[in-house]
């Protein structure tokens, strides 16, 4: 007979390792399934000053660092795959694994957040890892004294044009629309900062070059006007998508693939929770993400416990 | 046999003249995606033994052999098989992935 949890985690960024530290401690048998090494999407930020308590700020992977500590305190039960399906066995929840094996559990507890989407033009795909990225703390480095160009308007588009700076001679940021979305603080640093320089009004509609990037070719939305930008690398972060399609057609989505849930984490099923970014709301951040996972793995303490 | 350690010096003879098939990570400690893969990497070298080479290489202390490779995103992961590169990995895939794309190298 194999083991039944009482709760599996998917996803080990700041939501699943937070529902970890409170399934833990209310002494629920949990295990936590992730492909890779706990940490999620923090591990590719260079630098996080929004989560309270750390006024100095300090880099996306010490953070996960501290999140994986803690948790390891409590003995983590981590298993290294890739959850490929959710079925259901009566009350119980059956989740299918990359490596054809499975897992049986009581509650889920979906915490698989994001990626980041891209821009779905000529020469982005060709040219990844030859210069286009959507990790500015992996790549920046090899920008030195350099030309980059990033695309995007909010927080991330901004913060990571700046940590480049560090770094290029030139930053030009690309943005469709004639003002930021990123948080004002964000703004005034780049304003600031005499290295970047803004297109408004523009999207990219090429990235061209052989063996590596050569240039942008930048569209301006208003006046029809084309150019092309000589650069060396290209940045992109126009927004996320959702890690959901392993639940499509078994929990409600909305309009953009993200999870739909009550206010309390629940998702249509019962037993079944979905916490942090890979849920449908309006504020992602790591702070959000951790406050999911807490509400999440309450109610499975709740479900488990009135069953 | 667990994963080498390759350096600039060291790529020609560990790499390029193996006799079997090579994995190389390249890598650095500021990179947090590196992170993320690393005991994938391990496990790699560990079930393949003997059949696939696995190593590491750290582009902070190693600026040749990357530049030489074109590598301008970290993790990558290159394939080389005869001394050639055969195939490329950019960033933290699965594991599935990688095994995809060994399989298809040791056919």
């Amino acid at each position: 007979m194999a083991e039944i949890y009482d709760l599996a985690i998917v996803g080990g960024g700041p939501a699943g390792l937070t529902a970890y530290l409170y399934a833990a401690r209310a002494r629920l048998n949990t295990v936590l399934i992730e492909k890779l090494s706990p940490g999620g999407q923090v591990l590719v930020t260079d630098f996080v000053e929004n989560y309270p308590g750390f006024p100095e700020g300090l880099p996306g992977w010490e953070l996960m660092d501290r999140f994986v500590a803690h948790v390891k305190k409590l003995g983590l039960n981590q298993v290294r795959d890739e959850v490929t399906g959710l079925e259901f066995e009566g009350e119980l929840k059956k989740l299918l694994l990359a490596s054809g094996k499975s897992l049986l559990s009581r509650t889920v507890i979906i915490a698989t957040g994001a990626k980041p989407n891209q821009l779905g033009v000529p020469g982005e795909k060709e040219l990844a890892g030859k210069g286009v990225s959507y990790c500015a703390t992996c790549d920046g480095p090899f920008f030195r004294d350099q030309v980059v160009a990033v695309v995007g308007g909010g927080n991330t588009a901004v913060q990571e044009a700046i940590f480049l700076t560090k770094f290029a001679r030139q930053v030009f940021l690309i943005h469709r629309r004639d003002k930021l979305r990123a948080q004002k603080i964000l703004q005034e640093r780049a304003f600031a900062n005499e290295k970047i320089t803004f297109i408004w009004d523009s999207v990219v509609t090429e990235i061209l070059g052989q063996e590596k990037v050569e240039a942008v070719k930048v569209k301006n939305r208003k006046t029809g006007e084309e150019k092309v930008l000589q650069v060396d690398g290209v940045f992109i972060f126009v927004g996320i998508r959702p890690q959901s399609d392993f639940v499509k057609g078994v929990l409600k989505l909305d309009e953009r693939g993200f999870i739909v849930t009550d206010a309390e984490m629940r998702t249509e099923v019962p037993g079944v929770f979905a916490a942090g970014d890979v849920r449908s709301k309006a504020c992602r951040q790591i702070v959000t993400a951790a406050g999911d996972g807490a509400t999440a793995a309450y109610m499975a303490e709740h479900f488990l416990a009135t069953q | 046999m667990g994963v080498c350690h390759v350096t600039d010096q060291t790529f020609e003879e560990e790499v390029l003249k193996s006799d079997i098939p090579v994995l190389v990570d390249f890598w650095a400690a500021w990179c947090g995606p590196c992170r993320a893969i690393a005991p994938v990497i391990e496990e790699l070298a560990e079930e393949y033994a003997g059949r696939l080479k696995v190593c590491k290489m750290n582009v902070d202390e190693n600026p040749i052999t990357p530049g030489r490779f074109g590598i301008r995103a970290i993790p990558t992961l290159i394939f080389f098989k005869d001394g050639q590169p055969v195939e490329q990995i950019t960033g933290a895939v699965a594991k599935s992935t990688i095994e995809g794309v060994i399989q298809r190298i040791l056919g």
